[in-house]
């Protein structure tokens, strides 16, 4: 195998690399948006009903 | 030698509901109805309280000395905890433990513990009176409550270079454990108008060091009150940190604490970052930014953000535990642990947020808010935001946002459940914890380091525990097991 045969092995192998990474962190992002659809559903669901009323009545002392 | 730091953390936890709105009555209702439920019944004992003391050493002419409430609910637990009821608030100060890990464990127990009283209480009170608890740090308006951390020091180090070593990780690792906050609520953070800010409690400080907890808030509290031998330890209490949801957040505050801590008893201030020239404006400058970019000054004339400042204390940290091994804070495996979550914490923040959003408070609330106000294009003061930003910390499973934000969990549900119950085995508190288990009618009051026995006949006895590390499993297992009465175990300690 020549140098030059060599290097350009070793490169195709970092760039096979490289994608299948990029295409990991594809399917991760993916998850993570699939994931925080759900959440956001979720928080639809269990959000205090009158949230301005909500928000207004906390009210606390303050502590420590 | 750094000293073993025996370490803690007491939170004040928000309330909402009750009879009569009351929130000093519905704190009193939720500590009454854990302890009638339990079996402590166990009074607080006020004696060698002394919150007024200053670390400085100067009188405390200038500063209002915090006031002792005697006449509230207050028991002791037995795991060794304190549940009260402070100022306006039920508070849960968790028992001393041996390590960050432990310390998180047994704050993990004290949201537990505050979901049972709500249980307990909301099973008496009119559906219209029932008793909301949420574990954050201010109501949006204004008015902001504490979590603080403790920490044992070696009385011999200089309160200044306390200080000076502190100030730098105090203002900046908020970018790891901050909880984050929709808005903002004081006069100068609210001129910046920022939408979203990474800590509760930042905008509420306003001195670098002083006694006060609740007025001008102080970045390094002095209150200097050991609850221990005065001569060979100080406790630092520390009152600039925000509650956490996440159990890696609460590990990573206070592991990184107690090593920097450990670091400065070792070997001095040499290997420390300089502090910012304006610690007050540093730590107000860096909550209001999200995208972390911020810059301060510091006394060496360098410009560090509190990235820079964080790197820097995790390094100072790593080659800390590699010259030193840092077994005053923790096991190995346990600092392995802390130093690989904090470089992970701390490379995802620069990389990809999206990677930590498990694990640090404020990107996973920040993460829901944008996500919420993006789908249903809602403006930046919303009151669902809030509302979303108030969920987060509800401790109720059908309503808590942080339980379904997908945070990791570092326990087993059935070590939370033991540690409800089960005092930390390796310092005082499971002398205390155990003895409040063992002999409940005898144990008429307890503080962190005494018990007072009521036998029945002649003088109330105290018994003192000036030592955090005795008292411990190791010690006394053996005399409590062969001490089936109070009486027998007195006598026992006589001897």
């Amino acid at each position: 195998m020549s140098e030059q045969e060599r290097i350009q092995r070793q490169r195709s192998a970092r760039k096979d690399t490289s994608s299948s990474e990029v295409a990991v962190e594809g399917v991760k992002g993916e998850q993570l948006k699939s994931d925080l659809d759900d959440l956001l559903d979720e928080i639809d669901e269990v959000l205090e009903e009158n949230a301005e009323e909500f928000v207004k009545n906390y009210v606390q002392k303050g502590g420590e | 030698m750094a000293i073993e730091k025996v370490l803690g953390i007491e939170t004040e936890f928000g309330i909402a509901g009750g009879p009569d709105r009351d929130p000093v009555l519905a704190s009193s209702v939720l500590v009454n109805a854990y302890a009638q439920q339990g079996r402590s019944r166990i009074n607080w004992d006020f004696d060698g309280e002394t919150p007024d003391l200053d670390a400085r050493g100067l009188p405390g002419l200038t500063s209002f000395a915090p006031i002792v409430e005697t006449h509230l609910a207050n028991t002791v637990l037995t795991n060794g905890a304190r549940l009260y009821v402070d100022h306006a608030h039920p508070e849960y100060s968790s028992p001393e433990c041996r390590t960050p890990l432990e310390a998180t464990l047994y704050d993990v127990a004290g949201e537990e513990v505050l979901r049972r009283s709500m249980l307990v209480a909301n099973e008496i009170l009119d559906s219209a009176d029932r008793i909301t608890v949420y574990k954050n740090n201010s109501d949006g308006k204004g008015n902001s409550y504490g979590t603080h951390e403790n920490y044992l020091v070696d009385r011999s180090i200089e309160f200044a270079e306390i200080v000076r070593a502190m100030v730098p990780h105090f203002v900046s690792r908020q970018i790891l454990i901050g909880a984050g906050k929709v808005g903002a609520e004081t006069d100068d953070a609210r001129s910046a108008s920022p939408s979203f800010q990474i800590s509760q409690r930042a905008e509420f400080f306003e001195e670098v060091v002083g006694l006060e907890t609740t007025l001008k808030r102080p970045i390094v509290n002095t209150r200097d009150e050991p609850h221990a031998d005065a001569e060979r330890f100080r406790r630092l209490h520390v009152i600039i940190g925000d509650a956490n949801m996440s159990q890696t957040a609460t590990f990573i505050k206070l592991g990184s604490t107690a090593l920097i801590l450990a670091a400065l008893e070792d070997e001095g201030l040499t290997n420390f970052p300089s502090p910012p020239r304006h610690p007050v404006h540093a730590v107000r400058a860096f909550a209001l930014d999200t995208s972390l970019k911020t810059t301060v000054a510091c006394e060496d004339g360098a410009v560090r953000c509190a990235w820079d400042f964080q790197d820097m204390f995790w390094e100072l940290c790593r080659s800390y535990v590699e010259r030193r091994g840092g077994e005053a804070v923790a096991p190995p495996d346990q600092l392995e642990m802390l130093l690989t979550q904090w470089r992970e914490l701390l490379d995802g923040l620069h990389t990809n947020r999206e990677l930590v959003a498990d694990r640090i408070d404020w990107v996973a609330k920040l993460r829901l808010i944008e996500g919420y106000r993006d789908r249903h294009q809602l403006a930046s003061d919303d009151p669902k935001l809030q509302a979303i930003d108030l969920q987060y910390h509800d401790l109720r499973p059908e309503r808590s946002l942080s339980q379904r934000a997908g945070l990791r969990v570092l326990f087993e549900s059935i070590a939370v459940r033991e540690a409800v119950h089960k005092a930390p085995t390796t310092t005082r508190a499971f002398f205390r914890g155990e003895c409040v288990a063992r002999y409940p009618d005898q144990v008429i009051a307890a503080n962190w380091d005494s018990l007072v026995f009521d036998l029945g006949t002649g003088p109330l006895q105290r018994v003192p525990m000036a030592d955090p590390l005795k008292g411990t499993e190791a010690m006394t297992s053996h005399l409590l097991e062969t001490s089936a009465t109070a009486n027998a175990l007195l006598e026992a300690l006589d001897r």
